[in-house]
């Protein structure tokens, strides 16, 4: 239960000093210097461009940095749980139990030969002894509570016969079936139409905070981020530069977060022709 | 072919196929299929009449009477102009006529039906061992990919195709039947079994378990074991490198990151989740590698002395009877177009994403 | 500036300095893999073994000596001699020859055909695109080995012969990939751009379309040779390929049958070669698609 979990003193999830670095034939890349933060129960946003490193990061925590990636860390602490160097076999009740992750395509991340249901049913099943028919009743369950109407019909279907938004529910429903305590959400609605995004994200709100959960929000869209989410932490070139309220990011005051901030435009404005470029400043990758 | 089956092609949308767009697919494969056929008809055709062998003195031998000599010319339609020889030669071969063997006097499809059976156990029996122990190798490989077991394989597998079929066959023989004596030597079976065994099936191993003869099975597998272990090498060489091709291109797909993420268990992982998606490709790599087999089996037939169709033709072939070995030819090419057009159709039957 | 910093500058000057430059990176990634590098140390030896035949103090691949018949391997006669007295060593080397000349034959042959036809049919398409696709589908409906047999048995054995059937067995494939190539830079502005300038299909054909074309077919190529000499050899087992007393490496194969249970050796050595020069092929064949085409892994 939720409440029996936030008994655990201290917060949630504890980074610092994460450092990921890919061995490749042109040399070393650094893609994560040396960066930390902590969250509780909240929502964390964190922004950046395409190799900034921000998903890295969450597959960092996750232990899923691919082969040739290196992970050093002084700490990654996920509720009294030493994240780093841990065994196979510990993994797999971190990984889907505690901490779950959404991708970005659900054509890409679903299994295209298996119906969505048994993909759920099986999340279910892989954390709790349960009959085949129990983790059926789960999953149907859980793509009621993703807002899916007819679940019995989209239970049999296979990720190509169903719809972006749709099939991110569909994601969001499996994750969230075996009650994890944190959820990160990479770039979940970026293959998705704005008025879906919406949709989505009102889901995935209504979930988490019912929960009590973490949520840790991976976007390169700020203001999606900033609407959605407690707090920010903009990253770039693998070190976070940033970190605000969502309500005070006008008052950020690192100029890549000030670029950002000045290239959205706005409905109502009056005073600007044009948007401004973004200028990137040497100085910010050291 | 295969395009127009999975209805990937211009104009085919992602909904239940309806009757009339399905018919028309079926028209088209078949229209294809034909037209595959008469060439495959005109290139033997072709080979047949570019012998410098005259097809009567074949049959009448040089010391016949001009008379005989031009019966049988008229027999066969020799005189005719070569269009009309190639239209009557289509009909011939679509009615199963192939022409009478010289040397034996026989239809060459009946003596093609003889011989085929043989050919067909050899070659189900090497696809087998290809797929049980080549599968599991290509996933092995693929998910130490790098790492000794990856090496190990792809050597292996380099070896089978590099090795020659024959010689294989030969050095198979002089250790495993020379000097340890573990199997028979060539040939199907001991002379001392072949006239007790009822013929149903004309697979022997079939045949003599049905029929609860378990010394002639001994003596069968004891024959076929050999030959088929060495064609059946080719056939895990090829499996296995592909399974692992698919595989590595699966294991690099973000379903399979998700499944990690749910907390799965490696095995999982890759039996169930990645070699699921590689099951359909798979399922046409075995159907070509046994159109493959056709091929080794003409050499491996004439080293074990293996009485099926690839020994027919090389037989054949010795003696000159070029009818018999166009006949042979077709129905290779047959085979293999078969073949080709089922592992297009099971392609389209199993995959989830043509339903 | 050294000649490597050269070929490895990030700006160029020339385009020939930037070919050269990935030239050399492609090599040292071909030569890093060591299997690719035994591939190609193989291929090597094989075209100086061949080349510098006559002049390798072996000894006559011809000369018969009945008293000297099946001696097993020696300081003498390192791989024996066969049923005739002839030394085996010196008939593999001079066999080499015949696999070099039989491998070099057909890829010429079999390249350039293939690159016409498939070039053609895709840069014209409609029907001459449909008609030239059905005969290699004709083509391609036929194990190739049996489809060769059938030629050589109908033009007799020899080896040109086994040549010509080989290629005409060999060519589709090639035909399909410079298609395909075509077909994809068919409708491309630069192409358009020269027929604007009036020039005909022929000069588009062969200066613009077919160099595009070439990479291709010749990493396809390498990786078929293997097959082709299995090929090759397997016409000489049945006897169809070079006639005695030619050193063909298959037809001794097949020679050396009769023999196998005492006299191994007169069987063994020329598969062995046979293996060895095949294998070669397919590790520099995979080692450049490797280097070449890295998607394929």
């Amino acid at each position: 239960m939720p409440e029996a979990r936030a008994a655990h003193a201290g917060p949630l999830l504890d980074v610092a000093g994460l450092h990921v670095r890919f061995a490749t034939p042109r040399g070393l890349v650094h893609a994560v210097r040396g960066i930390g933060f902590t969250m509780g129960r909240e929502k964390l946003g964190i922004v950046g461009e395409s190799g900034s490193g921000k998903s890295v990061t969450a597959r960092a925590i996750l232990g899923l940095v691919p082969r040739p990636g290196r992970v050093e860390a002084e700490r990654i602490d996920f509720g009294g749980t030493d994240l780093r160097g841990l065994s196979p076999r510990q993994w797999r009740a971190v990984r889907g139990r505690r901490i779950a992750m959404v991708l970005q395509d659900p054509k890409f991340s679903l299994n295209p030969v298996m119906p969505v249901g048994e993909q759920i049913a099986e999340a279910y099943r892989t954390h709790a002894k349960a009959s085949r028919a129990e983790a059926r009743d789960r999953a149907l369950a859980m793509l009621e509570a993703v807002r899916i109407r007819d679940p019995r019909r989209v239970y049999g279907a296979y990720p190509h016969e169903v719809s972006g938004g749709m099939g991110q529910r569909i994601m969001i429903a499996m994750m969230l079936v075996p009650e994890p305590e944190l959820l990160i959400a990479d770039e979940i609605t970026s293959a998705l139409d704005v008025t879906v995004q919406m949709q989505v994200l009102a889901i995935l709100d209504d979930l988490v905070t019912q929960r009590g959960m973490g949520l840790i929000f991976i976007s390169h869209d700020l203001s999606l981020v900033a609407s959605f989410c407690d707090r920010v932490q903009i990253m770039y070139a693998g070190r976070i530069v940033e970190e605000a309220r969502a309500s005070a990011l006008s008052a950020a005051r690192h100029p890549y977060t000030r670029g950002l901030l000045a290239c959205l435009p706005s409905v109502d404005e009056a005073e600007r022709a044009e948007l401004p470029v973004l200028k990137r400043d040497p100085a910010w990758l050291a | 072919m295969a395009e127009v089956l999975r209805g990937t092609g211009p104009g085919t949308a992602r909904k239940a196929p309806s009757l009339a767009r399905l018919s028309r697919r079926a028209g088209v494969l078949l229209g294809t299929l034909a037209l595959t056929f008469l060439g495959l008809l005109f290139v033997t055709f072709v080979i047949g009449r570019v012998i410098p062998i005259d097809p009567v003195l074949a049959i009448v031998g040089d010391r016949a009477l001009p008379e005989v000599y031009e019966r049988v010319k008229l027999e066969l339609g020799l005189d005719k102009p070569l269009t009309t020889q190639f239209v009557r030669y289509v009909a011939e071969t679509a009615t199963g006529n192939f022409g009478k063997s010289v040397l034996t006097g026989n239809p060459v499809l009946d003596d093609i039906r003889q011989f085929f059976p043989a050919t067909l156990e050899l070659a189900t029996l090497a696809t087998l061992l290809g797929v049980a122990l080549g599968v599991p190798a290509g996933v092995l490989a693929a998910v130490h990919k790098g790492r000794w077991p990856d090496h190990v394989i792809r050597v292996v597998s380099l070896i089978g195709y590099s090795v020659p079929v024959f010689w294989l066959g030969l050095v198979g023989l002089l250790v495993f039947y020379a000097r340890l004596d573990w199997v028979a030597g060539p040939g199907r079976i001991d002379i001392v079994y072949e006239y007790s065994i009822e013929q149903s099936t004309g697979l022997m191993l079939v045949d003599t378990a049905l029929s609860g003869n378990w010394d002639a099975f001994r003596d069968a597998f004891a024959h076929i074991i050999l030959p088929a272990s060495i064609l059946g090498y080719y056939s895990l060489a090829y499996i296995a490198r592909m399974t692992r091709s698919f595989m590595l291109e699966q294991l690099a797909q973000e379903y399979v990151t998700t499944a990690r993420v749910k907390g799965l268990g490696e095995g999982r992982v890759v039996w169930r989740h990645a070699l699921g998606n590689v099951m359909v490709p798979l399922i046409t790599v075995v159907a070509l590698s046994y159109a493959y087999l056709l091929e080794g089996a003409v050499l491996t037939e004439t080293v074990f002395a293996w009485p099926g169709l690839g020994l027919y033709i090389t037989n054949s072939l010795f003696n000159a009877d070029m009818t018999a070995v166009l006949g042979g030819t077709v129905v290779v090419g047959v085979c293999f177009i078969g073949l080709n057009l089922l592992s297009d159709l099971l392609y389209a039957v199993f995959d989830p994403r043509t339903r | 500036m050294s000649a490597r910093a050269w070929l490895l500058s990030d700006a160029p000057a020339s385009r020939l300095q930037a070919r050269l430059g990935r030239a050399y990176l492609s090599a040292r990634a071909l030569v890093a893999n060591p299997l690719a590098l035994a591939g190609l140390l193989i291929v090597v030896a094989l075209v100086v073994v061949a080349a510098l035949a006559p002049m390798l103090e072996v000894g006559d691949p011809f000369a018969q000596d009945l008293s000297q018949r099946l001696l097993p391997p020696s300081a003498e006669h390192w791989f024996g001699t066969d049923q005739l007295g002839r030394d085996i060593l010196s008939r593999v080397v001079q066999g080499a020859r015949l696999t070099l000349t039989i491998v070099v034959l057909v890829a010429v042959i079999v390249g350039p055909l293939g690159l016409l036809i498939g070039t053609v049919a895709g840069y014209f398409g409609g029907w001459i695109d449909a008609v030239l696709m059905r005969v290699t589908d004709i083509f391609l409906a036929f194990p190739r080995l049996i489809l060769a047999l059938a030629f050589v048995s109908a033009l007799g054995p020899g080896i040109e012969n086994a040549i010509i059937a080989i290629s005409i067995t060999l060519w589709p494939p090639y035909a399909r990939i410079a298609r395909a190539e075509t077909m994809t830079v068919r409708n491309s502005d630069f192409i358009a751009a020269i027929q604007l300038q009036g020039a005909s299909s022929a000069r588009i054909l062969w200066g613009h379309i077919m160099p595009l074309c070439v990479s291709s077919v010749i990493i396809r190529v390498t990786l078929d040779m293997a097959g082709v000499i299995l090929i090759a050899a397997g016409l000489g087992f049945l006897g169809l390929g070079a006639q005695p007393p030619a050193p063909e490496w298959g037809a001794m194969v097949s020679a050396g049958r009769d023999f196998l249970l005492d006299q191994w050796w007169v069987a063994t050595m020329p598969g062995l070669a046979i293996f060895i020069v095949s294998l070669g092929f397919n590790l520099l064949g995979d080692g450049l698609r490797d280097v070449l085409d890295p998607k394929h892994a």
